[in-house]
């Protein structure tokens, strides 16, 4: 028996990669959950990114900021394994090395990010929606046998709670508005579990409204796992009231507290375009 | 881990899912087909104005084949957008398996009695049955072909063309290839299944004579026996988390990829139900019409079903079964009323659905119901059903 059960691990191609193995390896001992050192990207000789080291300690909430072309997306692209880095090291923990893997399988250990443009499946409902992104086995057998179990309904239901669209939970994707596609987004990657939430600007064509509850829901996510957020709305990034980086020319520029970059030197003339 | 069904008290919703309105109105309409249609042909005399005659059920029959087949091309094109202009080619594939055996039956009975070889080898010089003849006069083997045959085409050419990820209007081309090389190799004399001719001239199926009425009509019963489970089936798995998938797949499929699911997984073995669908459709044709040439393979006719298919109103299911069979009954009326007509008949239909109903005749049923619901002031009310009945597929 236990021969064939190791058998039919062998041959089991459905998944990305046997996660569990992983999540066994993310060592938090340090107290830090992302590191890159040294990270330099070029594409045709043009820095995106120059030697950027960037420490994210367990359970924080962060937010990077900078001009266009700064690198914020470079280095969200390299943490997920889009794009290559010519030099430096991207680790998980102590010990998972990011280069090493591929997209998904960087998805799949615990790494979840959420792109500019919602992009949520719209001919399904909210719950639908949830109940696809959830932590499953996702293959083709187990997808036509299965039927949720009552922890499942009741995770997607906390979910749906923390995300606020508890009332919407039957709504078709695309009939939410462009704010609630976006927190059904942040719902579909909490419900998969990340340890690491990557948060690519979230506000962007909000309304005020929308933008301050997106900041509480942001803030509300942090602790249980760290948060990055990269934005360029600056009443947003002071309402999270969290460290942030600023990068310039693809290396970082400056780190605190919002009120102490903000009274930097360096980042003043980055971005009053040094006239003084 | 309780199951959600029992746990949230919703089973009854569960149940509407498989039981909704229309998938219940075409099971209640197949239901009565099977049971008025026989009594009329069988019972009610022939000088009554009430008979059915035996040619008006074969057609009928002919009629629910397509019916299944239009299905299968709406799993795959309306769930998953896999637009495949081939789909003829598995429905022929069927056919012809169920063709081998009613040929073997034929035995000493043929024009050239020979009791082992069909005429057309014998008219060919043949002096003994090829390799892949043997067993298919035995009725369970030849049935076994009739799915193994068009799954495994079905499974390797969906491995092959959805692992590349091939998709859009290259793999509607691809499936057109397929079925016409397929067309040209039936074509073929040397290639054994009876060149441009076909099989035909089938005299009986496990011993009952296929021209007999009692015959037809149990022909015709199993074609809604097939229709009807193939519907049950599909709508089982559309309904499934593997149904909210594969619609997944078809609306952002890197997106899916992204979340885990092999995305070429899901798409081929969609593929394969799909095109065992279409080859247990071909298996109860060919009995019915009495012949199968090189001609269904044919890519125009491939192309057909998917006019059916956009007619009727594609990712619905029943939508598919009502464009194949009032098509069908059109092609009928006109190719014997005007010949010369039909073919501008059905590109007008199809210009004017793709114009004026881009979601079919099914469609057109559901805004119908919704502007009745709204007159009659029951707006709220449906609305209600609406999401509990979507409560009912998450369950």
């Amino acid at each position: 028996m236990s021969l064939l059960q190791s058998a039919r691990q062998l041959v089991r191609r459905d998944a990305a990669v046997a996660s569990a193995d992983y999540q066994r390896l993310l060592d938090l001992t340090k107290g830090v959950i992302l590191y890159v050192e040294g990270v330099t990207v070029s594409f045709d000789g043009f820095k995106a990114l120059n030697n950027l080291s960037l420490y994210i300690p367990d359970g924080q909430l962060r937010c990077i900021i900078g001009a266009n072309g700064a690198g914020k997306t470079t280095l969200m692209d390299v943490i997920t394994g889009k794009t290559r880095p010519d030099t430096g090291q991207v680790y998980f923990g102590q010990v998972i090395n990011l280069l090493e893997l591929s997209e998904p399988e960087i998805a799949e250990i615990g790494i979840g990010r959420k792109f500019q443009k919602p992009s949520v499946f719209e001919p399904l409902s909210v719950f639908q929606n949830l109940e696809l992104a959830m932590k499953a086995d996702k293959s083709v057998w187990a997808s036509l046998r299965t039927k949720l179990t009552g922890e499942q309904f009741d995770r997607i239901h906390q979910v749906l709670y923390t995300i606020g669209l508890t009332e919407q939970s039957e709504q078709l994707a695309g009939a939410l508005s462009h704010g609630q596609k976006q927190w059904l987004e942040i719902g579909m990657l909490l419900i998969s579990d990340p340890k690491l939430l990557l948060v690519d600007e979230p506000v962007a064509g909000m309304t005020a409204q929308e933008t301050e509850r997106t900041a509480e829901l942001l803030k509300s996510l942090a602790g249980e796992r760290s948060v990055v957020v990269v934005e360029h709305d600056m009443e947003f990034v002071r309402s999270l009231d969290a460290p942030v980086t600023v990068l310039h020319q693809g290396s970082v520029l400056a780190e605190g507290s919002m009120d102490e970059v903000q009274a930097n030197q360096a980042v003043i003339e980055v971005y009053l375009g040094g006239a003084e | 881990m309780q199951n959600i069904t029992s746990a949230a008290g919703s089973g009854w919703l569960g149940m509407r899912t498989r039981w909704d309105k229309p998938s219940v109105g075409l099971y209640v309409l197949l239901a009565l087909a099977a049971i008025v249609v026989p009594i009329c042909n069988l019972l009610i005399p022939e000088n009554s104005a009430l008979h059915i005659s035996t040619y008006t059920v074969t057609l009928l029959g002919k009629y629910l084949c397509y019916a299944l087949l239009a299905l299968a091309v709406d799993v795959i094109w309306g769930y998953c957008g896999i637009l495949s202009l081939g789909h003829g080619a598995f429905f022929a594939l069927g056919g012809y398996a169920m063709g081998m055996y009613l040929m073997r039956q034929i035995g000493d009975r043929g024009m050239y009695a020979n009791p082992l070889l069909p005429d057309f080898m014998v008219f060919l010089n043949w002096s003994e049955l090829p390799w892949y003849w043997h067993g298919v006069n035995h009725f369970a083997f030849a049935m076994l072909l009739v799915f193994v045959v068009p799954g495994l085409l079905a499974y390797v050419f969906g491995s092959l063309a959805f692992r590349s990820r091939v998709t859009g209007v290259y793999l509607s081309i691809i499936t057109q290839a397929l079925t016409y090389a397929l067309m040209l190799a039936f074509f073929r004399n040397a290639f054994g299944f009876g060149g441009n001719n076909g099989l035909t001239d089938f005299k009986d199926i496990l011993g009952f004579n296929l021209q007999h009425d009692g015959t037809r009509i149990v022909l015709y019963l199993l074609s809604i026996a097939a229709l009807v489970g193939g519907y049950a089936l599909s709508r089982k798995i559309v309904t499934s988390k593997f149904g909210r998938v594969v619609i997944a797949i078809r609306d952002a499929e890197s997106r899916a990829r992204f979340m885990g699911y092999r995305v070429d997984h899901y798409k081929v073995w969609l593929f394969v139900f799909s095109a065992l669908l279409a080859a247990v459709a071909g298996a109860l044709y060919v009995p019915q019409v009495g012949i199968i040439n090189p001609g269904e393979f044919s890519p125009l006719n491939s192309i057909e079903i998917v006019i059916w298919v956009a007619i009727g109103g594609r990712g619905t299911l029943y939508g598919a079964v009502i464009g194949a069979l009032l098509v069908n009954y059109a092609k009928t009326w006109f190719t014997a009323a005007f010949p010369e007509v039909w073919l501008f008949a059905l590109g007008a239909l199809f210009v004017l659905v793709t114009l004026f109903l881009p979601k079919g005749i099914a469609g057109l049923l559901a805004t119908k119901k919704q502007a009745l619901t709204f007159l009659s002031g029951k707006k709220n009310d449906s609305q209600e059903n609406e999401s509990k009945k979507i409560a009912g597929e998450n369950s």
